[in-house]
C-alpha cells in the first residue's frame, strides 16, 4: 500500500469522524427550536455539546488541512469550484460558534431567542450545503482540464445534489436525536424521543431513495473493481436497526447504530469513488484521483509520520472528555454552563 | 472590477481582523494559566476568583478567534488555489500539523477548561488550563512556519510545475520562524497584560474599596507580564529587522522610505514619502543611524529601493517591484512608536503597582484604559509591513500574487463574500467588544456563578 492510498484511508477516517462527531453537533443544533420551550430547556439542550463541539469542529478543519497537505488539487479544486457555497457555509459555521459563546452571557430573552436562531441556521446550513457538496462529489462535476470547475454555483444545484443534501441533513438530524437521547432526562428527553420515531421514519424514506437514485445516476454503488455497495447496505442495516432500538428504549445502542450509519455512508462515499477523489463530467482525464492530485512522496511521508503520532493522542484525549462529561444535563442550572 | 484586487482586500480584512484577537488568546491564555497555577499553589479563593473573572473576557475573545479562524483554514483554496496548487506540497503541511499538534489540544482542553471545575481535581484543571496555552502557541509557530516559507523559501525545490518540499528540517530551521516566531508570541504576551491593566485600571479609578486588592494584584500580575512582553518584542524586532535587512532588505527599505543606496546609510525619522518621484521632499533624517540600527556599525550600505528594483528587473524580468512605501513607512512608525510607548507604560506600571501607588496616579490610570489597544495596532501595524512589504510577491521570488488567485472566481463572486464577511465581522466585533466591556467592567463577586 503506497502513502497516497494511506492518505485517501486518512481522509476517510477525517470525514467519518468530522460527520460522526459534528453530525450530532449540527443535529442537537436543528432540533433546539423544537424540542426545548423554556430557556432552561434551551439551555440543557445547547449544554449536550457545550464541551464538545470546539473540538468537534476541528475534525472538519483538520479534514480540510489534510486535503491541502495531502491532495493539493483537490483542496484548490472543491473550495474555489464551490466558492459561493461554501462561503454560506462558512458564514454558517460562524454565527453558530459565536452563539454558544455569546447566548446566556445576556439575561434579554429578546438577545437570547436570537441567538438561539444563529445555533437553527448554523447548524442547518452547513449539515445541507455538505450534504449537497457530498452529492455532487458522488455524481461528479465538469472539472476542465486545467483541474479547475468553472460552473459556478447553480449547476452544484442539481436535484441530486439537493435530495442528497435533504438525505444528510436528516441523518444528521436523526444522529443529533439519539444523542440528546444519551444525555438528557426527564420530560425533555421524553419529547426528543417522541419526535426521534417521525424524524426516523423521515430519514428511512429519504435514504432508500436516495439509496437507489445513487444507484441509477452515479457509479458510486457499482464502481468497476471497488464498489460502494456493502458499506451502503451495512449503512441501511444500521439505519434500520436505529429503529428497532429506539422501539425498545436502548438509548445507548440507537446512538451507535446512528453514528455507524454516518460513518458508513461516508466508507460508502469514499470506497464508491475510489482511487478518485473529484470525478469530471467532461472527461475522465481530468478527474482528480489520489495520484494526480496529490503531494510528493516526501510530503506525505512526513505528515504521516506526523499523523501516525498526533491522531491516536487526539482519540485519547478526546475521549476522555466524553468521559468526563458523561453525566447527563438536567435543566436544573446549576449543570448548565453556556 | 479586478478578482485580484478584491480578494487581496478580503484576505487583507479577514486576517486582519482574525488577528485582532488571535493575539489576545494567545497572551490572555498564558496569563490565566500563570494566575490558576498560582491559586493551585497557593490555595488561596482571590486567585481562582481572577482566573473566572478575566477568564470570561478570554472566553468572549475566544470564540471570535476560532470562527473567524474557519474561514483562514479555506480562504487559500477560496480565493487562492493557483497559490494552493503551486504551493500545497509545502504549505499544506504546516497547516495539517497545526491541527493536529495544536488546534485539538486547544479546542478540547478549552472545553475541559470552561466546564470542568466542578468535574476535574485542581490539578487537572490547571493542566488543562496550560494545554489552552500550549496549543494555542504551538497554533501561532505552525502557521508562522508557513508564512515564514512565503517571507523566505527554504528546504524545497521547484519541479512538476509547483514547489516542493525537500527537506522538512529547513522548513522548521528558517531563521524567519526564529525571528517572528518570537516576536508574535512575546507580542501576545503584551497584549494580554495590556488589556487586563486597560480594565483593571477603569476599576481603580471607580475605587470600590471591596474590588480594590483584586484589581491591584491583577494590574500588578499583569504590569509584569506587559513589561516582559514588551521589552522582549521589541529587541525581537530589533533582531529581526536586522535579519530583513539581509533577507528582504527592499521590505526594510519600503519601511524606512529608504529609495536610494547610502553609506552610511542615514535614518529618517519622519516625513513626506513620494511614491511617484521616489523620493521624500521633507523628512527628519539622523545621519548613519540606519546603518547603526541595521548592521551595528556607522559606515554600513544599504541598498535604496530603486537600486534594489534594478536588481529583481535583472532577476525577474520587468515589472514593478517596489512594495506600497507609505504605507509600509507609516506602518513601521506605527508599530516601532506604539512598542516604545509600551515599555514606557509597562515600565510606569510596574513602578508604581509594585510600590503600591497605583490609586494616586489617576491620570496613569486614565491613559491605561485606551493603552489596552496600544499592542494591537502595534501588531496589526507589524503584519502590514510582513505581508505587504512583499509585494508582487506572494512567496516571495517564486509566484507572484496575480498568479496566485483562483482562475474560477468571479468579481461578483469575491464582491458577494466580501460583503457577507464585512457585515458579519463588524456586527460580530460590535458585540463582542460590547460583551467584553461588559463583562470586563463588571462587580467581579457579582459575576460569579453566571453563565460562563
Amino acid at each position: 500500500m503506497d502513502l497516497n492510498i494511506l492518505w485517501f484511508i486518512l481522509l476517510t477516517v477525517l470525514f467519518s469522524g468530522f460527520f460522526f462527531l459534528e453530525g450530532f453537533d449540527y443535529g442537537v443544533g436543528i432540533l433546539l427550536p423544537f424540542v426545548a420551550k423554556e430557556d432552561n430547556e434551551r439551555r440543557a439542550i445547547i449544554n449536550t455539546i457545550g464541551p464538545v463541539w470546539d473540538a468537534n469542529e476541528v475534525w472538519m478543519i483538520l479534514a480540510g488541512g489534510a486535503m491541502f497537505a495531502a491532495f493539493p488539487h483537490m483542496y484548490a479544486t472543491l473550495f474555489s469550484g464551490f466558492y459561493v457555497a461554501l462561503v454560506i457555509m462558512l458564514c454558517g459555521l460562524i454565527i453558530r460558534g459565536v452563539a454558544f459563546e455569546f447566548r446566556s452571557k445576556r439575561d434579554d430573552p429578546a438577545w437570547r431567542s436570537r441567538w438561539d436562531m444563529a445555533i437553527f441556521i448554523g447548524s442547518l446550513v452547513p449539515a445541507l450545503l455538505w450534504g449537497i457538496t457530498i452529492a455532487n462529489l458522488m455524481r461528479g462535476v465538469d472539472i476542465a482540464a486545467d483541474f479547475n470547475y468553472y460552473g459556478g454555483l447553480l449547476p452544484l444545484l442539481n436535484p441530486y445534489a439537493l435530495f442528497g443534501g435533504l438525505v444528510f441533513l436528516s441523518l444528521f438530524i436523526t444522529h443529533g436525536a439519539s444523542f440528546l437521547g444519551i444525555k438528557l432526562v426527564g420530560e425533555l428527553k421524553d419529547r426528543v424521543k417522541k419526535l426521534t420515531g417521525k424524524i426516523w421514519v423521515v430519514s428511512v424514506i429519504l435514504t432508500v431513495a436516495f439509496l437507489i437514485w445513487t444507484y441509477l445516476a452515479t457509479d458510486i454503488l457499482n464502481n468497476p473493481g471497488f464498489d460502494g455497495l456493502i458499506p451502503a447496505l451495512l449503512a441501511a442495516v444500521s439505519l434500520l436497526a436505529y429503529g428497532w432500538f429506539l422501539r425498545q428504549g436502548k438509548e445507548g445502542l440507537t446512538f451507535v447504530s446512528g453514528g455507524l450509519v454516518i460513518i458508513l455512508a461516508t466508507v460508502m462515499v469514499f470506497t464508491g469513488l475510489f482511487p478518485r477523489l473529484m470525478i469530471s463530467t467532461l472527461n475522465p482525464a481530468n478527474t482528480l484521483t489520489i495520484y494526480n492530485a496529490s503531494s510528493s512522496p516526501y510530503t506525505l511521508k512526513i505528515i504521516s509520520i506526523v499523523a501516525a503520532i498526533f491522531l491516536p493522542m487526539i482519540l485519547a484525549y478526546q475521549g476522555w472528555t466524553y468521559w468526563i462529561f458523561r453525566k447527563r444535563i438536567s435543566t436544573d442550572s446549576s449543570d448548565l454552563h453556556y | 472590477m479586478d478578482p485580484v484586487i478584491l480578494s487581496r482586500w478580503q484576505f487583507a480584512m479577514t486576517t486582519i481582523y482574525h488577528f485582532f484577537f488571535v493575539p489576545v488568546t494567545l497572551g490572555l491564555a498564558l496569563f490565566l494559566a500563570l494566575l490558576e497555577t498560582k491559586y493551585v499553589i497557593s490555595g488561596e479563593e482571590i486567585y481562582k476568583k481572577m482566573t473566572k473573572f478575566w477568564g470570561k473576557i478570554f472566553l468572549i475573545n475566544f470564540a471570535i478567534g476560532i470562527v473567524t479562524g474557519i474561514v483562514q483554514e479555506f480562504h487559500f483554496g477560496l480565493n487562492w488555489s493557483e497559490y494552493s496548487r503551486f504551493m500545497g506540497d509545502i504549505f499544506g503541511a504546516p497547516l495539517a500539523i497545526e491541527g493536529l499538534m495544536a488546534f485539538f489540544l486547544e479546542s478540547t482542553f478549552i472545553g475541559v477548561w470552561i466546564f470542568g471545575w466542578d468535574k476535574l481535581s485542581k490539578k487537572a484543571h490547571l493542566a488543562a488550563a496550560w494545554m489552552v496555552a500550549l496549543g494555542s502557541s504551538l497554533s501561532s509557530f505552525w502557521i508562522l512556519v508557513a508564512n515564514s516559507f512565503m517571507q523566505n523559501p527554504v528546504g524545497y525545490v521547484i519541479r512538476n510545475g509547483r514547489a516542493e518540499m525537500t527537506d522538512f528540517g529547513a522548513l522548521l530551521g528558517n531563521p524567519n520562524v526564529w525571528y517572528q516566531f518570537p516576536h508574535v508570541l512575546t507580542s501576545g504576551v503584551a497584549v494580554g497584560g495590556f488589556i487586563i491593566m486597560g480594565f483593571s485600571a477603569w476599576h481603580l479609578l471607580k475605587n470600590k474599596p471591596e474590588n480594590n486588592e483584586f484589581f491591584k494584584i491583577s494590574f500588578k500580575w499583569a504590569a509584569t507580564v506587559a513589561l516582559v512582553g514588551s521589552i522582549l518584542v521589541g529587541f525581537i524586532g530589533h533582531y529581526q529587522g536586522q535579519y530583513l535587512a539581509v533577507s528582504q532588505p527592499m521590505k526594510v527599505a519600503a519601511m524606512e522610505g529608504h529609495w536610494h543606496t547610502e553609506q552610511p546609510a542615514s535614518f529618517s525619522v519622519i516625513g513626506i514619502i513620494d511614491e511617484e518621484n521616489h523620493e521624500n521632499p521633507y523628512e527628519i533624517k539622523i545621519p548613519a543611524a540606519l546603518s547603526f540600527l541595521l548592521f551595528d556599525d556607522f559606515s554600513s550600505e544599504f541598498k535604496g529601493l530603486v537600486e534594489l528594483e534594478a536588481e529583481e528587473v535583472a532577476k525577474y524580468g520587468p515589472g514593478d517591484y517596489i512594495p506600497p512605501v507609505t504605507l509600509s513607512y507609516w506602518s513601521s512608525r506605527t508599530m516601532i512608536g506604539s512598542g516604545l510607548l509600551m515599555i514606557l507604560l509597562a515600565g510606569l506600571a510596574v513602578w508604581w503597582s509594585w510600590r503600591d501607588e497605583l490609586e494616586e496616579k489617576t491620570l496613569f490610570l486614565k491613559i491605561m484604559i485606551p493603552s489596552a489597544l496600544l499592542p494591537t495596532t502595534a501588531i496589526t501595524a507589524g503584519w502590514l509591513i510582513a505581508e505587504t512589504g512583499r509585494w508582487p510577491w506572494i512567496v516571495h521570488g517564486l509566484q507572484k500574487i496575480e498568479d496566485a488567485i483562483s482562475p474560477t472566481i468571479t468579481a461578483g463572486n469575491v464582491i458577494f463574500s466580501m460583503v457577507t464577511f464585512l457585515v458579519l465581522y463588524t456586527v460580530l466585533g460590535f458585540i463582542g467588544i460590547k460583551l467584553m466591556i461588559k463583562y470586563g467592567t463588571s462587580d467581579p463577586s457579582a459575576v460569579e456563578g453566571q453563565g460562563e
